[in-house]
């Protein structure tokens, strides 16, 4: 039993407020990712459940024990880093074994767990080189070993992938993902790549400014953005906003194009995703500014009006720049926002 | 063929620049050297009708060795440089990065100013204080002890080693201390484990600080001249007035001291080349 509660968690550096009274709760097995752009207080969050930061306020429990006093040791955490912070001296067994030595667990069971943890993570024939003689990849799977070796009741994750290339970050994506249905550990996730959000977690919890802006299952937070910031966020490429205002249920751009039919309605932007476009023989019209065909699909950046656009088509599109399409908003994926970005309900009638 | 990326034989003229000026600078501190070590050899005579030259036959002459090692204590002095030296060298590295770990890691009241200190050390010349120094031995009954070169020693090389020490233990990822603080390490282990990655820089402050101290002839000379105690560089100066200045046994005397230091040196030095921290962040 391993939920975590954090409970109106605030950090202050001096007079900045890094974390701004912060409520989430972690159920016993999650797999919970902290997004958000860099800056935005993620990893001061998980440094303090970690308990390597003091927390400034709020209360942060792990297995229903509060443990803003205790030392990172005693609250049964282990974390893996973005930089991999191998012991460089150390050979790989020693970097896997250190922690189980200094708690004097007998030889024979510090050797059986560090091959066990080996075994999971495919280290066995590392296990007597040292950090320096080990590849970006294998020295992150060295950091997991060496904190699967402990036995956490919560893995901690700060951007581990992210000095990783492209290739391995996605192999190591699922490793990590098998890891956890493999072990069915709580974990908390960091990262700053909403694709690595979106595939990995249970549960995504997105931040800004140190803030919590939504909480929800990674769908949910792509079909029903609880704001503007969420809704740019999640997602990509990113999602398109158009700026106007609501006249006799249609929305209209401030250039005086006809969105779509929405209902009455406050918003004054129209968020919609580029996969959410589908080309029609009458409709919105866009400028075609500029192609780009992936093969599967084609993604087309233009202007409708004089606001940007981009449109991903699963069919092949022969067009140049200069060139007029016509679009059609499906009206199930339109999004509303208020002036101050959040959310609008749409009323019924705008589904007719 | 092409794909050889080896210098190509013409060497361009840059780097004839560059060779030059760097044997320049190599001749102009090795020679001296040389010229001491090859004197040392000669007789009395040969060393002034010319200096230049190896010793021949004719020349070579071991009586400088033979008036060290008979006619004064000099394994003595040996003992006495090598304890101070190393004794000094030893608290210097313990408690400089003990210092500077906490100054680079810790923040509290006063934490600028204790670093500001130090650094003061390092603009004071240590000399100024020679009276006070002389007078506090006397008291401390220390005169004529090595101790008391060790004290002093230890003062003097302080400054200069936490300096750059907390320079470097700043730039100890912090992750690797988080690391092992999780891992159940209590601060002095952590304090530890950060050592390996600064290994270059403990090598680079120990070869700082010993060399001034194995050479220094000033707080020998006023806080321990007794004979028994007398270091190296003492003993070979005493060469210059004791036996009419017997150039043969003052030569022979600095071509042995620089053995030691030099065996130092290649140890402490040898630590440069393995780039430990590699592989530990990325
Ligand atoms: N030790 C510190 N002292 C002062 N400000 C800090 C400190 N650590 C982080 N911050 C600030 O707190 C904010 C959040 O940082 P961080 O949690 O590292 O963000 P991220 O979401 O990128 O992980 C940033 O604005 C950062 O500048
Ligand atoms: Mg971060």
């Amino acid at each position: 039993m391993a939920e975590v509660s954090i409970n109106q968690a605030r950090k202050f550096y001096g007079t900045f407020e890094a974390v701004k009274g912060i409520d989430v709760d972690v159920a016993d097995g999650e797999f919970v990712v902290l997004v958000g752009p860099s800056g935005c207080g993620k990893s001061t969050l998980l440094r303090m459940i970690a308990g390597l930061e003091d927390v400034s306020g709020g209360e942060i429990a792990i297995a229903k024990t509060v443990v803003n006093d205790l030392p990172p040791k005693d609250r049964g955490i282990a974390m893996v880093f973005q930089n991999y912070a191998l012991y460089p001296h150390m050979s790989v067994r020693a970097n896997m074994s250190y922690s189980l030595r200094l708690k004097r667990v007998p030889k024979p069971e510090i050797n059986e767990r560090v091959n066990r943890a080996a075994a999971i993570l495919g280290l066995d024939d590392l296990l007597d080189r040292h950090p320096k003689q080990l590849s970006g990849g294998q020295r992150q799977r060295v950091a997991m070993g060496r904190a699967i070796v402990r036995e956490p009741k919560v893995f901690l994750f700060d951007e581990p992938l992210s000095n990783l290339d492209a290739a391995l970050r996605v192999q190591m994506r699922s490793e990590i993902k098998a890891l956890h249905q493999r072990l069915g550990t709580t974990i908390i996730y960091v990262t700053h790549d909403q694709v690595e959000a979106m595939t990995m977690a249970d549960k995504i919890v997105v931040m800004r400014d140190g803030e919590i802006e939504q909480i929800g299952e990674p769908l949910d937070l792509y079909d029903h953005p609880a704001n503007r910031f969420v809704a740019g966020f999640i997602g990509s490429p990113a999602m398109n906003f158009m700026q106007g205002t609501v006249d006799d249920g249609v929305f209209r751009t401030s250039d005086g194009v006809e969105m779509a039919r929405v209902g009455s309605s406050e918003a004054t932007t129209l968020g919609v995703r580029p996969e959410h476009l589908a080309l029609s023989d009458e409709g919105v019209p866009l400028t075609v500014e500029m192609i780009e065909p992936t093969g599967a699909e084609t993604q087309v950046a233009g202007k409708i009006g004089s606001q940007p656009i981009v449109g991903v088509f699963r069919e092949r599109i022969s067009a140049w720049p200069g060139d007029m399409l016509h679009v059609r908003l499906d009206h199930e994926h339109v999004h509303l926002f208020d002036p101050g970005g959040l959310r609008v309900a749409r009323s019924r009638s705008s589904a007719d | 063929m092409s794909s050889d990326n080896r210098p190509s034989a013409g060497v361009p003229i840059g780097a004839v620049g560059k060779h030059a000026v760097l044997i320049f600078f190599t001749a102009l501190s090795i020679v001296p050297v040389l010229m001491i070590l090859v004197n040392s050899f000669k007789s009395r005579r040969a060393i002034f009708s010319d200096p230049v030259a190896f010793p021949g036959p004719e020349t070579f002459s071991l009586i400088g060795y033979h008036t060290v090692f008979v006619r004064s204590n000099f394994m003595d002095y040996y003992v006495n440089s090598l304890t101070v030296t190393v004794v000094s060298l030893v608290l210097i590295l313990i408690l400089a990065t003990m210092i500077a770990f906490a100054l680079a890691e810790y923040e509290f009241t006063g934490n600028k100013l204790l670093a500001m200190f130090f650094l003061l050390g390092i603009i004071l010349p240590v000399r100024l204080g020679s009276v006070s120094m002389l007078q506090l031995m006397v008291s401390l009954k220390l005169v004529n002890t090595l101790a008391a070169l060790i004290c002093v020693y230890t003062a003097m090389g302080m400054p200069l080693a936490v300096f750059i020490l907390t320079q470097f233990m700043r730039q100890v990822p912090r992750e690797i201390k988080d690391a092992a603080r999780i891992d159940g390490a209590n601060e002095y282990r952590v304090f530890l484990l950060t050592l390996p990655t600064i290994r270059p820089a403990i090598a680079t402050v120990a070869i700082l600080t010993m060399i001034p101290v194995w050479n220094d002839l000033w707080f020998p000379l006023i806080l321990a001249p007794a004979p028994e105690t007398q270091t190296v560089t003492l003993g070979a100066a005493s060469f210059l007035g004791q036996f009419l200045s017997d150039w043969n046994a003052v030569l022979a005397a600095l071509s042995l001291s620089a053995g030691p230091i030099l065996a130092l040196y290649l140890i402490f030095s040898r630590q440069f080349l393995s780039g430990l921290t590699a592989g530990a962040v990325k």
